[in-house]
């Protein structure tokens, strides 16, 4: 899973870079370390687009350059040309739409089950094998049954988005719940606390940073689900998955490019979004051991 | 309220000092494995009255304190209390990180269903009996093991109980703030004359602090020598260097070695 690999890169330089800025105060280090955090990526990405050039000029015969156009024509064509900019835009509004409802659906339909189980062990027995289930079919599979009953609409995207981003959730929002330390329980128990005292004081608040977690990796899901969902369901306003299987049908791999790159951004910022506020919720409190 | 643990009936007060607030009879544990944890053990528990408990690692010490609170019920004998309201100190301070110290310090009121001004009047005064007065808005990660302590202590008078149960509360401590604390804790005691049960792998600690003094076996735990502890109340910690004390903690000591062979 892409998402799972790009937040565990960025929460290993993370604490090293803090540690570092802690130590050297002053404008100047901050300066620099800002420059050392900036520069490595800057400097990938020049030698990226440098090779897309390469390719694009040299390697490629002219008849054959449609399969990489140079970078300038992407962004020439599907960033400057108004009318293509204006369809892709829609498009990310729509597919942002999707993955946003998608998102809320599973996280209310995660958070609740992940309560539901962590209230006894039968229960838990009794629908986790369910959850697991759905996490590893293949959406593909389900996507017949799914048209069956919820038609070919912006309904039947959402629920392709719920399906794909509900496990992450429930695992990691269960993961909090359960790992309550035992003696608080204990006092809890001396103070004759009920369920849904232990529920509110001591469950999920323990529970919000693994929230926070498991939402960060769904997001990124929902995104994908969005995307993916409009290959098989296309009726309603086109989103990102419908143009882009548009571009390639018409053989436009400039704009195919382009919408790529509004993908990308999609789940970057849904990714970062979810994770910021995470962070501003839990930072006053939550300690991160050490590594 | 556990159903194995009789309270005895008080009529809903409070026992008054020197009224007994807990008694072991011939009170033993065996856990559903099979493995024998504590073995007849009999004593009783007057307010204002302080008992050490020292043994060896594993010896059933905190089982003794579960079996005391009903967390974990006796499967023989007999355990009265006569008390609903005890306080739990656990060997880690158990705070929410989520919560600064205040509301740490509220949760038990909380619990009990005390209106907000209420809750932050004992919050603020058990703030203050355990000398915290100006961390209240910190949260925990951001004190030191001793501080946190204190917030665990401060939770726990805010009911304040005439029964206190003490799991090793200061052996993750470093020695100055163990000492420290201990003459603070000895000071809570002096001045709200509660019960007190507590666990803990020092001799100088149990004597310092007790008014009588049991040494444990190995398991299954079973008691095998009581002292009692002479020194008049509040104690200064120069009585450490007593040479009373060390007597006596030597012969604690030696009955502590004895129970081993």
């Amino acid at each position: 899973m892409s998402n799972e690999a790009l937040s565990g890169r960025e929460e290993t330089l993370d604490p090293v870079v803090r540690d570092r800025v802690s130590r050297q105060s002053g404008v100047l280090p901050r300066a620099k370390h800002l420059l050392w955090t900036l520069l490595p990526p800057l400097v990938f990405f020049g030698l990226f687009v440098g090779f897309l050039y390469l390719v694009s000029y040299v390697f490629l015969t002219p008849e054959r350059q449609f399969l990489l156009p140079p970078p300038h024509e992407v962004v020439d064509s599907g960033l400057l040309n108004g009318r293509n900019l204006r369809e892709q835009l829609d498009a990310l509004w729509d597919t942002t739409q999707v993955a946003a409802i998608g998102l809320a659906i599973a996280f209310a339909i995660g958070s609740l089950l992940a309560i539901l189980m962590s209230q006894a062990k039968w229960i838990e027995r009794s629908l986790y094998p369910y959850a697991v289930i759905v996490q590893v079919t293949p959406i593909l599979a389900i996507v017949p049954l799914i048209a069956l009953w919820f038609g070919y609409d912006i309904q039947a995207r959402v629920v392709v988005c719920v399906l794909i981003s509900v496990f992450p959730i429930i695992t990691n929002t269960l993961f909090g719940l359960l790992t309550v330390d035992s003696n608080l329980h204990d006092l809890l128990t001396l103070h004759r606390a009920g369920r849904l005292k232990r529920l509110f004081k001591l469950q999920l608040p323990n529970a919000v940073p693994g929230i926070f977690i498991g939402l960060r990796v769904s997001a990124g899901l929902s995104v994908i689900g969005a995307i993916v969902g409009e290959f098989f369901f296309r009726q309603g306003t086109p989103g990102l998955g419908r143009l882009l299987d548009l571009y390639r049908a018409r053989l436009q791999s400039d704009l195919l490019m382009s919408t790529l790159l509004f993908c990308c951004l999609l789940g970057i910022a849904v990714f970062t979004i979810v994770g910021f506020v995470g962070r501003m919720l839990t930072r006053s409190w939550f300690e991160e051991s050490g590594r | 309220m556990n159903a194995h643990v009789e309270t005895a009936a008080l009529h809903g007060r409070t026992p008054d000092p020197g009224e007994e607030v807990l008694a072991f009879r011939g009170a033993g544990k065996v856990f559903p494995d099979g493995t024998e944890a504590v073995r007849d053990v009999s004593f009783s528990l007057r307010r204002g009255e302080f008992l050490s408990v020292v043994g060896p690692s594993g010896c059933g010490k905190s089982t003794l304190l579960r079996m005391a609170s009903g967390l974990g019920p006796h499967t023989s004998g007999e355990v009265v209390r006569h008390v609903d309201n005890l306080g739990y100190v656990f060997q880690d301070a158990t705070l929410l990180p989520w919560r600064t110290v205040r509301r740490n310090v509220e949760l038990l009121a909380e619990l009990e269903g005390l209106s907000r001004d209420e809750r932050r009047a004992v919050a603020q005064e058990a703030i203050s009996l355990v000398g915290l007065s100006g961390f209240e808005n910190h949260y925990p990660k951001a004190l030191s093991g001793g501080m946190r302590m204190r917030v665990s202590l401060a939770r726990s008078l805010t009911t304040k109980p005439p029964l206190f149960l003490f799991d090793e509360p200061f052996g993750a401590l470093d020695e100055i703030t163990r000492g420290t604390l201990n003459e603070e804790l000895m000071r809570l005691f002096d001045s709200e004359q509660f019960g007190a049960i507590f666990i803990t792998h020092s001799i100088n600690e149990a004597v310092y602090l007790a008014s009588r003094v049991l040494v444990m076996s190995p398991r299954p735990g079973w008691i095998v020598a009581g002292f009692d502890v002479p020194f008049p109340y509040p104690r200064s910690p120069e009585l450490r260097f007593d040479p009373a004390f060390a007597q006596l903690a030597g012969e604690v000591s030696q009955a502590l070695r004895k129970s081993h062979q």
